[in-house]
C-alpha cells in the first residue's frame, strides 16, 4: 500500500484559550477523494486551517509527503502543491474574476501567462467564469463564486486541495456542477479532502471518508462502507440516508 | 445552469459619485468667491495642497489596508524628507545659481535623496519599531508615536531645535498670469508631481502583479498567503515605498509652506488621518478624493472665511461620514 | 482599614507599598521636606498629573481606549476656572461656576463623543479624538476674546488662596504660611480623594465589566452587557476627572493658555507616564507622574552633568545634551511598552515573593 500523500498524527490545536482539536489522527491517501464528514463544531474546519497552517498545531504532527509541513508558514505549504479552498470561499471581491485566477496561477505574471488549455478545460466546466472574466468577483452570485473559488485551487495543478463545504447554500444544479468537476479531478489523480455536510454530494464522491466528532476523528474507512451501514450513519452522523436529502 | 440574459459582459460600475462630489464643490467655489480669477488661483492652490497631502497619505493608507498597521510616526518620514531638503537644497545653492535647469535639478535631487533617507528609515523604522507589534493595535499606536517622539528628538540632534528656512529657487518663485487669474508656478508644479505619482501608484496597483497582490492582500491577506505568497515581505517594501512617499511630500510641504520645523510632522499628522479617514481606510483613490477635497476646501474656507477654516477639515468629516460611514471609497475587508 | 480605603486593590509588592508610602508622604510635607518655590511647583504639577493620569488609565489600561482628547477636557477644567475668575471676579463663587460650567461642558461632549465614535473600530476612535483635541486646541487660541488667545489669561484666586493672604505672622516650620501654601494643601486634599474615588470605581462591579470589556468586547456584548454605554460612561467619567485636574492646575498657576494644558505634548507626557508607571493599575499613575515630573526637572541637570563630561565627543555630545531628556525618554517609553508592558507597577509586583 502506498505511502498516504497527508498524515496527521495526535494533532492538537488550540485558539486563544479554546482548545479545538485534542489529538487529530488520519491520512489522506494519494489520488483518491477524501471525505471529512461530522457534525457542526466537530472541529472539521480547524482540521484543514491547521494543515494549511493558518493555525498553528500546539502538539502533533502534519506530513504532507513525509514532509513534517505543522511548522512552516502558509506561503511554504501552499508552495509545496497545497491548494486551500475555505468556507468562506475566500474570493477578493474588488478584483475580477480574471485578476483573482492570474493570482491564483503562482506561475502567471498577467492574464496572457496563464495556461490556454487548463482554462479553457476550467471554462468548460464552469461557463459562468468565460462569461464574467471581466465582471469584480464581488458582483457574482453565490453559486458564481463557489465555481471560481474552485477554479483558483485547480488553475495550475495540485498535489492535494482542501475544500471546505462548497456546497453551503448553493442551488442542486449547481453542486452537479461541482461533483462534475471534482470526478475531472479525480480521473486526474489529484487529491481531494472535502469537508462537507451533503451527505448525497459526500456518498458521490468519496473513496475514503474520516468522520469527527469533538476534535477528534471518531470513525475512518472507506465511504462504500459508511454507505451501506445506516445505523453507523446514525451514530456518527445522527442521520440514515433515507431521511436526508 | 442558470445564467444572465445579458449578451454583454458589463463590467464594474465606477462609483462617480465621490469625484462629482470633488467637482461640485469646485463648481460651488465658484459662485462663492465671485470673482472667476480668484477663484481659479484659489482652486489651483486647493488642488496643489491636496496631491501634496494626497503624496503624503498615499504611503500611510496603503500600509493601513495592507498590513493592518496604523503608523502614528507617519510624520518621522514627512520631517526627515523636509529637513534633508534644507540640507541639500541649502548645499547645492550655491552650485545652482541662477540658472533655471540647475535649481530644478537641485530641487529634484532634494526629492530623490529625501526619499532615499525617509525609505532607509522606513526600513528601519518597520524592523525595530513596527515588526514585533504585528496586530496588537493598541501598542502600535502607542509604539509608533514613540518612534515619532525619539525620530522627532534625533532631528533637533541633527539640525537644531529651530525652524529653518526652505526658500524656492528663484526660477520657481513667481506666477503666472492667465487672464487676470494669477497662478503660482511652484504650485503648478506640485500638482503635477502629486499627479505623476497618482499615476504610478495607479498603474503599479492597476496592471502590475506586485499591485494585484497588494490590492488582494489589502482585502484577505490570509487568501494571499494560502495562495502561496509570501506576503509578508511584500510589507516591508510597501512600508519602505510609504514612508519613501511621505519624505517626498515633505519636501513639498516645506516648499509650500517655505519653512521647516522639527514638529513639521505633528502638525501634518492630525490632517492626513482625517485624509484617510474621509477617503476610506486603505484605498488610494479615496485618498486622492480626500485630499484634494481637504485642500480645496482649506483654500476656499482661507479665503471666504478664516475662522472658520480650521474647523473646515472636521466639518467635512463629519460630513462624509454620515454619509458613507466607512469612507469615500470603503474597502470590503473580509 | 487600609484595605476598605483602598477599595481592597492593594500594592501587592512590598517595594511598591513602600514607594508609595514615600511618594504620599514626601508630597504631603512638600513645601516644609523640600524649600524653595521651584521644587513646590514640581510637587504640585506632579499632584495634578497624578490625577490626570489616573483618569487616563481609567480609559486606557482598564476599557482599553485609546483616546487622544484627554487633554481637550483637561484644558476646560482650566479654562472654566479662569475665564469665571476673569469675567465674574475673583473669589469661590466665580471658581464654582467656572468649575460647574466645566464639569457640564466636558460631560456633554464626553457624551456625544462617546456615543458618535465608539460605535466605530478602536483606531478610526483614536484618529477622530486626535482631530477633535487639536480642532479645540485651536479654537481656544482664535477666540482670544473669550480666551485670551495665545497669551492665555491670567487671573487672581480667591483670596484664601492667593499668595499674598497671610494668616500667620510667623513662619511654620521655617515656611511662611501663605495662600500658596494653602492652594497646595487643597491640591493635595483633592486628588488624594479623587484618586481614592477611581480606585473604588475600578475595583467595583462596573469597573470589572470594563475590564471584561477591555479584554473581549465581543463576548461581553454576548453575554449582555451594552458595551456602548460602558465605554460612554467611562470616557465621561475620565472627562470629569481631567476636567478637575485642569481647574486644579489653574488655581496652582493662576494662569492658562493653549500651552499649559492643551498641547499635543502634554497628550506624549501622559502617555508616557502611563507606560511606565502601568497601565491598568492607577498605581502606575502616581508612581509614572512622580518619576516623570523629577525626570523632566532634574534629569536635565543630570543629563547637564554627562554632557559636561562628555561635551567634547562629537556625536555623542550632541546626544547627551540637556535639551534631549524627551530623546531618552521616549526611548524609555519605546522599550516599556515591549518589554515593560505592565510599567514599573507591573515590575515591582512580578519580583514580589509568593507569586
Amino acid at each position: 500500500m502506498a505511502d498516504p500523500i497527508l498524515a496527521l498524527r495526535g494533532v492538537h490545536t488550540h485558539i486563544g484559550a479554546y482548545h479545538i482539536l485534542h489529538g487529530v489522527d488520519f491520512d489522506v491517501p494519494e489520488g483518491q477523494v477524501t471525505m471529512l464528514l461530522g457534525r457542526n463544531g466537530a472541529g472539521k474546519s480547524t482540521t484543514l486551517r491547521t494543515i494549511m497552517g493558518l493555525w498553528q498545531a500546539s502538539a502533533g504532527e502534519v506530513r504532507f509527503r513525509g514532509q513534517a509541513i505543522h511548522r512552516l508558514a502558509t506561503p511554504d505549504i501552499a508552495g509545496l502543491g497545497l491548494a486551500y479552498v475555505p468556507e468562506s470561499m475566500g474570493i477578493f471581491s474588488d478584483l475580477t474574476v480574471k485578476e483573482n485566477m492570474v493570482l491564483a496561477a503562482r506561475q502567471a505574471r498577467n492574464a496572457n501567462e496563464l495556461d490556454t488549455q487548463r482554462l479553457e478545460w476550467i471554462f468548460g466546466l464552469f461557463p459562468a467564469l468565460k462569461k464574467f472574466w471581466l465582471y469584480p468577483a464581488g458582483k457574482l452570485s453565490g453559486g458564481q463564486k463557489q465555481m471560481l473559488a474552485v477554479a483558483r485551487a485547480i488553475c495550475e495543478p495540485r498535489a492535494l486541495i482542501l475544500i471546505d463545504e462548497p456546497s453551503k447554500g448553493l442551488a442542486p444544479s449547481i453542486i452537479q456542477n461541482l461533483v462534475t468537476a471534482f470526478n475531472e479531478l479525480k480521473r486526474q489523480r489529484t487529491t481531494i479532502l472535502l469537508v462537507e455536510q451533503n451527505f448525497m454530494m459526500a456518498r458521490a464522491l468519496g473513496d475514503q471518508v474520516a468522520v469527527m466528532d469533538n476534535g477528534q476523528v471518531v470513525h475512518r474507512g472507506a465511504m462504500a462502507e459508511l454507505a451501506e451501514d445506516e445505523a453507523l450513519q446514525q451514530r456518527l452522523l445522527g442521520l440514515s440516508l433515507g431521511a436526508h436529502q | 445552469m442558470s445564467t444572465n440574459a445579458a449578451a454583454t459582459v458589463p463590467q464594474a460600475q465606477f462609483d462617480w459619485r465621490p469625484l462629482a462630489l470633488l467637482l461640485g464643490l469646485m463648481a460651488l467655489g465658484l459662485p462663492a468667491v465671485g470673482s472667476a480669477s480668484t477663484w481659479l488661483t484659489l482652486t489651483v492652490a486647493g488642488l496643489a495642497m491636496g496631491m501634496i497631502i494626497f503624496v503624503i497619505a498615499s504611503g500611510l493608507t496603503l500600509v493601513f489596508g495592507l498590513m493592518d498597521v496604523l503608523n502614528f510616526g507617519h510624520g518621522v518620514f514627512i520631517a526627515v524628507g523636509a529637513f534633508m531638503a534644507t540640507s541639500v537644497m541649502g548645499g547645492m545653492s550655491t552650485w545652482a545659481g541662477e540658472s533655471t535647469l540647475a535649481q530644478l535639478a537641485s530641487v529634484g535631487v532634494a526629492m530623490l535623496v529625501a526619499m532615499a533617507v525617509a525609505g532607509a528609515i522606513g526600513l528601519a523604522f518597520e524592523r525595530v519599531i513596527v515588526r514585533p507589534v504585528y496586530g496588537l493595535h493598541l501598542k502600535q499606536i502607542l509604539i509608533t508615536m514613540g518612534g515619532m517622539i525619539v525620530g522627532e528628538e534625533i532631528i533637533k540632534v541633527i539640525w537644531g531645535p529651530q525652524q529653518i528656512a526652505l526658500p524656492l529657487p528663484s526660477s520657481l518663485t513667481g506666477s503666472w498670469l492667465l487672464g487676470s487669474a494669477s497662478i503660482e508656478k511652484y504650485r503648478v508644479l506640485a500638482a503635477g508631481i502629486g499627479l505623476l505619482v497618482f499615476a504610478v501608484l495607479a498603474y503599479t496597483l492597476g496592471r502590475t502583479k506586485v499591485g494585484l497582490l497588494i490590492r488582494a492582500g489589502v482585502q484577505d491577506r490570509e487568501m494571499v498567503e494560502s495562495l502561496g505568497y509570501r506576503i509578508r515581505r511584500l510589507f516591508v517594501g510597501v512600508f519602505v515605498a510609504g514612508s519613501a512617499l511621505a519624505g517626498l511630500g515633505g519636501v513639498m510641504w516645506g516648499l509650500y509652506q517655505q519653512t521647516v520645523t522639527p514638529q513639521i510632522g505633528a502638525q501634518v499628522n492630525t490632517l492626513i488621518f482625517i485624509v484617510i479617514i474621509i477617503g476610506g481606510l486603505g484605498s488610494t483613490l479615496g485618498c486622492f478624493a480626500g485630499a484634494l477635497l481637504v485642500g480645496l476646501m482649506a483654500n476656499y474656507t482661507g479665503f471666504l472665511a478664516p475662522k472658520v477654516a480650521l474647523f473646515s477639515n472636521i466639518g467635512l468629516m463629519v460630513a462624509i461620514l454620515l454619509w458613507r460611514p466607512q469612507g469615500l471609497y470603503p474597502v470590503t475587508n473580509r | 482599614m487600609l484595605n476598605r480605603l483602598l477599595s481592597h486593590d492593594l500594592p501587592r509588592s512590598r517595594l511598591l507599598a513602600v514607594l508609595l508610602l514615600l511618594i504620599v508622604l514626601g508630597l504631603a510635607v512638600a513645601p516644609f521636606a523640600f524649600p524653595g518655590s521651584k521644587a513646590l511647583g514640581v510637587a504640585a504639577k506632579m499632584l495634578v498629573f497624578i490625577l490626570l493620569v489616573a483618569s487616563y488609565d481609567l480609559l486606557l489600561g482598564y476599557t482599553g481606549i485609546v483616546s487622544f482628547a484627554h487633554t481637550m477636557f483637561f484644558g476646560i477644567g482650566a479654562y472654566g476656572v479662569a475665564v469665571a475668575s476673569t469675567r465674574l471676579g475673583p473669589g469661590w463663587a466665580s471658581l464654582t461656576v467656572g468649575l460647574g460650567g466645566a464639569l457640564g461642558v466636558s460631560l456633554l461632549l464626553s457624551l456625544v463623543i462617546g456615543l458618535f465614535s465608539l460605535r466605530v473600530k478602536a483606531i478610526f476612535y483614536a484618529m477622530i479624538t486626535l482631530a477633535v483635541a487639536s480642532a479645540f486646541q485651536t479654537l481656544a487660541s482664535q477666540l482670544s476674546d473669550f480666551t485670551g488667545g495665545e497669551d492665555g489669561l491670567t487671573f487672581k484666586n480667591p483670596s484664601w488662596l492667593s499668595p499674598s493672604f497671610e494668616p500667620f505672622d510667623d513662619p511654620i516650620l521655617g515656611v511662611t504660611v501663605d495662600g500658596k501654601l494653602l492652594t497646595y494643601y487643597l491640591l493635595f486634599v483633592v486628588v488624594g480623594l479623587l484618586f481614592l474615588a477611581l480606585l473604588r470605581i475600578v475595583n467595583s462591579p462596573f469597573g470589572r465589566v470594563l475590564q471584561a470589556i477591555r479584554e473581549n468586547d465581543f463576548r461581553a456584548e454576548a453575554i449582555g452587557f451594552r458595551t456602548v454605554v460602558f465605554r460612554t460612561l467611562s470616557n465621561v467619567l475620565a472627562a470629569l476627572f481631567a476636567c478637575v485636574a485642569g481647574a486644579l492646575l489653574a488655581l496652582w498657576l493662576r494662569y492658562t493658555g493653549p500651552d499649559t494644558t492643551l498641547s499635543f505634548e502634554i497628550m506624549l507626557d501622559i502617555l508616557l507616564i502611563v507606560v511606565i508607571g502601568g497601565m491598568g493599575t492607577l498605581y502606575g499613575a502616581v508612581v509614572g507622574a512622580v518619576l516623570f515630573m523629577l525626570a523632566q526637572n532634574y534629569l536635565q541637570d543630570l543629563l547637564k552633568l554627562g554632557a559636561d563630561t562628555l561635551g567634547q565627543v562629537p556625536v555623542l555630545g550632541a546626544f547627551i545634551t540637556p535639551d534631549r531628556w524627551l530623546l531618552w525618554l521616549g526611548v524609555l517609553f519605546v522599550l516599556s511598552v515591549y518589554h515593560f508592558p505592565t510599567g514599573v507597577v507591573g515590575r515591582l509586583r512580578a519580583w514580589a515573593p509568593g507569586r
